[in-house]
Formats: structure tokens, sequence, C-alpha cells
């Protein structure tokens, strides 16, 4: 145990910090989508998966750079949740809510089988920016540009998106919305539109992350089906009654990946959903659950 | 009497069957349909909905195939049994697991245990990985009936159908059923009339578990294949819609579902859309969500209820 690799370990732990970070923006969206629509949308993998093929659509079809995709994939993912919400969601509002994650999951697989017919499930290159490119020597280990710019921006994604939550005016809507919809309405205030923008915003998170990870992981049709099922662990873990939870845990949780692939490899895919099983044996409504 | 003149007359139709249909396309839509049957004894009739049950099915097959193809002499009824042991053991755990969480979030735990399965299925030695088990023998029903034949084990998946929908008809039908309905309807009134909740979710759960590990058990003989397929989430996809399609919460529904996308997967298969199976099968799960809530079943109950 005590001749670690610290080089090997940072490396590990940077990556943990990375998967984490992509955790906890998608798990942000989730959460704040079930909090006002109490709806899990199942096809928040695929948006991701639709922000890194707008990053590389953008870039080699129409030569839109990684800086400006980066402000416009997530505007054009939120617009298509947006028409999702609009046509195939509301509908269905009333309906029992395991009808709308088995309708998000079929628009899940429709994205992804398209992708997968057009583009082949490997995956394809995009460079990373040259102004990201390159990277700092630190004492104990090497830290490529791109890799803490992912880490910094999307920490400041998520504290931007609960200070706008917990501070503003827009944010106590949402909040109250969340309590009780239909004392908000009688208010006079226009709920229908709050939901449709707050699950446009949700999605458009995910879609932020899809630009963020295309320079990293290479963008393939299946990148998003295998990153929300471990995200859903970690919104079973964290509970999702609160935003604050939902990031934590996800940051959380790619900490832990990342050092169970420093100490014992064999379980870095499996360690989540062990913890999960933990959790649920111990605390069963989630470390951040508030119910009964 | 009309039902009993009805389940005759299907029970004929099945016997002809393979003399007109190709008996390994039958087996499939079989071994499909009970695996629907068992998830619909679930969704259907206790409102849980659970997304990992492809977990049950490749156990089953995983198990069944290993022990066929390593256990010299063994006969088939003894590896589809212990498949079948396997499958509801991992039910009972999973279960317990699942059922301390409701409504959305069951669906995300079980989908987590199961991609938790899958990891394990990938990485164990003897499931041969991204290859799967492949070349598994049939061998003899109790020693005696060679069951290399499709014919003969066409009949042979028949029974284990009829055998397996049976119980889940009787399972629905009986006090416990009865019970599950109530829970599905009201669960704070069946807690207050003092039903112990969780554990008749977890007895309909490992019922259901052991009866997809079934399906999958006879499916593994029937194609003398186990793979990843079988535990992957698309496969737990596949057997919601199958559900969703035919109406769940029948008893008929989820054959008529699992007949109606095995046909039209092998259909497209063959044709240029072959491409397109997610995505056709993804516009489905949204026409039958939206448009469709009672599926094929429920709807020509409606349409008879109206008219006659």
């Amino acid at each position: 145990m005590f001749d670690i690799n610290l080089f090997a370990l940072f490396g590990q732990l940077l990556i943990g910090l990375i998967n984490g970070s992509f955790y906890a923006l998608l798990a942000l969206g989730l959460a704040i989508i079930f909090g006002l629509l109490k709806v899990i949308n199942f096809s928040q993998g695929a948006l991701y998966m639709l922000g890194a093929f707008g990053a590389w659509m953008g870039l080699n079809y129409l030569g839109i750079s990684y800086w400006w995709a980066l402000f416009l994939v997530p505007l054009a993912v939120g617009a298509i949740g947006i028409l999702c919400e609009r046509f195939l969601i509301r509908p269905i509002a009333n309906e029992d809510h395991l009808y709308s994650l088995l309708l998000t999951f079929g628009v899940a697989l429709v994205l992804q089988g398209l992708f997968t017919h057009w583009y082949g499930s490997s995956g394809l290159p995009y460079a990373i920016p040259d102004e990201l490119k390159g990277g700092f020597r630190l004492p104990f280990m090497y830290l490529p540009t791109y890799r803490a710019w992912i880490i910094v921006v999307s920490l400041a994604v998520c504290l931007g998106t609960w200070l706008l939550i917990e501070k503003t005016k827009l944010g106590a809507y949402l909040r109250a919305g969340t309590e009780n919809p239909q004392l908000m309405q009688a208010f006079g205030i226009n709920v229908p539109l709050i939901v449709t923008l707050t699950y446009g915003f949700g999605v458009a998170l995910a879609g932020f992350a899809g630009v963020l990870a295309a320079p990293v992981y290479s963008v393939s049709p299946e990148m998003g089906s295998n990153i929300l099922i471990v995200v859903f662990a970690i919104v079973v873990i964290g509970g999702m009654g609160s935003i604050g939870g939902a990031i934590a845990t996800g940051l959380g949780m790619g900490v832990v990946e990342g050092l169970t692939k420093y100490f014992y490899p064999e379980a870095s895919n499996t360690v989540i959903f062990l913890v999960m099983v933990l959790v649920l044996l111990t605390k069963p409504a989630g470390l951040f659950g508030k119910e009964a | 009497m009309n039902n009993k003149k009805l389940n005759l007359i299907l029970l004929g139709l099945a016997l002809v069957a393979p003399l007109v249909l190709y008996p390994v396309f039958l087996m499939k839509v079989l071994c499909f349909a009970l695996f629907a049957c068992a998830f619909n004894l679930l969704l259907g009739f206790s409102g849980l909905l659970s997304f990992g049950h492809a977990v049950f099915l490749g156990s089953g097959s995983y198990i069944t195939g290993y022990l066929m193809l390593s256990v010299e002499g063994l006969t088939p009824e003894v590896a589809i049994l212990a498949g079948v042991a396997v499958s509801a053991a991992i039910g009972f755990v999973y279960g317990k697991l699942a059922v301390k969480r409701e409504g959305i979030y069951f669906a995300m735990v079980t989908l987590a245990l199961a991609q938790l399965a899958f990891f394990f299925y990938l990485q164990a030695p003897f499931t041969g990985g991204e290859d799967g088990i492949q070349g598994i023998p049939r061998g003899k029903l109790f020693g005696v009936i060679d069951l290399s034949d499709n014919l003969v084990m066409y009949y042979f998946v028949l029974a284990v159908f009829i055998g397996g929908f049976a119980l889940i008809y009787r399972t629905i039908h009986s006090p416990f059923g009865q019970v599950m309905k109530a829970i599905r309807e009201n669960e704070p009134r069946a807690i207050s009339l003092g039903y112990k909740v969780n554990q008749y979710k977890l007895l309909c759960f490992v019922i259901s578990a052991t009866l997809a590990g079934l399906a999958g058990s006879t499916k593994a003989l029937v194609f003398q294949l186990a793979s990843l397929t079988d535990v992957h989430w698309f496969m737990s996809g596949e057997v919601v819609l199958m559900t969703l399609l035919g109406g769940m919460g029948t008893i008929w529904g989820p054959v008529l579902g699992a007949g109606t996308i095995v046909t039209l997967q092998n259909a497209l298969a063959a044709g240029p859309l072959g491409n397109y199976i997610h995505v056709i099968m993804g516009v489905v799960f949204v026409i039958c969500v939206l448009a469709f809530r009672n599926g094929l079943v429920g709807e020509l109950q409606k349409l008879v209820k109206r008219n006659f």
C-alpha cells in the first residue's frame, strides 16, 4: 500500500474528476427536470450524445469553431428539447409518470439509432481547440489544459445553475412550481411556460456537457446510453431532492470511480452501482433524499 | 365457456403452426412471449416497472448454456432448472433492493442493477465475453427424447410456454394476485388493511424473474447460443415495448406484443430497413405511449365492448 505511484494516482483522480463533472452536469439536468415535471428524462443521454455530434457536425460541415459550438449547440439541443416537451411530453403530463419515462426512452432509441445508422458505431475524433492545447507540469502530475478547463467550466455552470435556482426570482418561481404548481398558476404565473423553459434548460445542460465531452471522449452514438445508466445510479444514490446534492454526488462518484480505477481496476465499471446497493441498504431514500 | 373455446382454438393453432411456419421462428416467438408475460405479471398486475428484466433472461440463458456445454451427459431439463434457480436467486436479491424504492426510482434501480450484472457477465470467464457461449447442445430430454430436431424442440418449447403461462394465469387469479392488484390501485390503503406490501411486491418480482429465467434458459437451447444481447439494457427495453404494444395488464397482450415485435424484427432484418430497427422500435414506443396506451388487446377489448 505504501508504494503508491502518486503520478498514476493523481492521473486517475483527474480522470475521475472529469467523469464526475459530466455526471454532475447530467444529474443536475435530470434533477431540475424531475423537480418540476416529475419526469425522468431517459433521453438525457441521447441529447448529450447529440451535443457532441452537434459540435462535430458544426465543425466539419459548417466550420463552426469549438467556442461558438459551446454556445450554439446547447441552444439547439434546448430547442429540440422544448419541441419534445411541447409536442410529446405535455400531452401525457397527466398520465402515470412511467409513461413519460417510456416515451423519452423511445426518443432516445430513435436518436441513437439514427446516429448509429448515419455515422456507424465507431467514434469520431474532435480536436481540442488551439487555445486549450498543452498543459501544466505540476510537481506531482501533468495537467492538460483542456482537462482543467472541463472541470473549471462545468463547476462554474453547476454553481451558476445552483445560484440561479436558489437566489433569483426565476429560481423562486421554479422552486414554488416544484412545491405546488396549481397554487402558482392561481397567482397568475404562466406555469406551462416555466415547465417548457425548465425542460429546455435541463436538456441544454446535457447538450453543453456533450460539447465539452467531444474533445476528450470520442464522439459516438453509444456515448449517451452508457453514461446515462451510471447517472441514474448516481441519482438514486444522491436522491433528487436537492440540486446541490445532485452536483455533489455526481462529482463524488466520479472521484470514487477514479480511485477504484487505481486500486482495483476490475471493479471500476461497477463500483458506482455497488455504492448504489450500499446506499439502498443503509439509507434507502438516498444521501440527500427527502422522501419517507 | 367462450374463453375455454378460444383457448382450445389457440392450442389447436399452436399445435399445427409448425407445419406452416418455420419452427425456429415460432420458438423465438414463444420464448419472447413467455418473457413478456413474466414481465407483464410485474408491470401490468402490480404496477412495478422493471427496466432490468434482461438480467433474468440472460442469467437463465448463460447458466443453462454453460452447464449443457461443460457437463457431460447433462439432460436439458436439469440445465433449465439450474438456470431458472439462478434467475430466481438473483431476482430475490435484486427484488429485495428494488422494492425499497417506488415508481420511477424502482425503474432506475433495476436498470442500474441490471447494468451491474451486464458488466459481471462481460468480465466473467465462463461467459465468453463478446463471443458469448456458442454451440450449446440441446441434449436429450429426460435422457430419452432427442431435442436436436426442430419440430421436437418446438413441442417442448410449446409445453414450457403453456406451463409458464398457466402459472402466470393462476397467479393473477389467485388471492395473491388480487392483493397485488389492490396494491397497484391504492398502496396506502393496502398497507392500512394490514398487508405487508413489500413482501407481496418481492414475491411478485421473484415469480416474474423466475419465469423470465425460464424463457432465457429455453431460448439458449433453441438458438444454442447465450450472448451479451440477452443481458443488454436494450433487451430490457424490448420486453417493455412488447408488453406495452400488446396491452399491459391483459393476459394475452404480451403474447400478441411479442409475436408482433419478433415478426417485425424478422421482416425488417431481411429488407432494406434492417439498419433502422432501433429507430423503428423507438417510434413504435413513442406512438404506443402517445396514442395507444391500452395496447393491441386493450383496444380490441374496447372495440368488442362498444360493438357487441
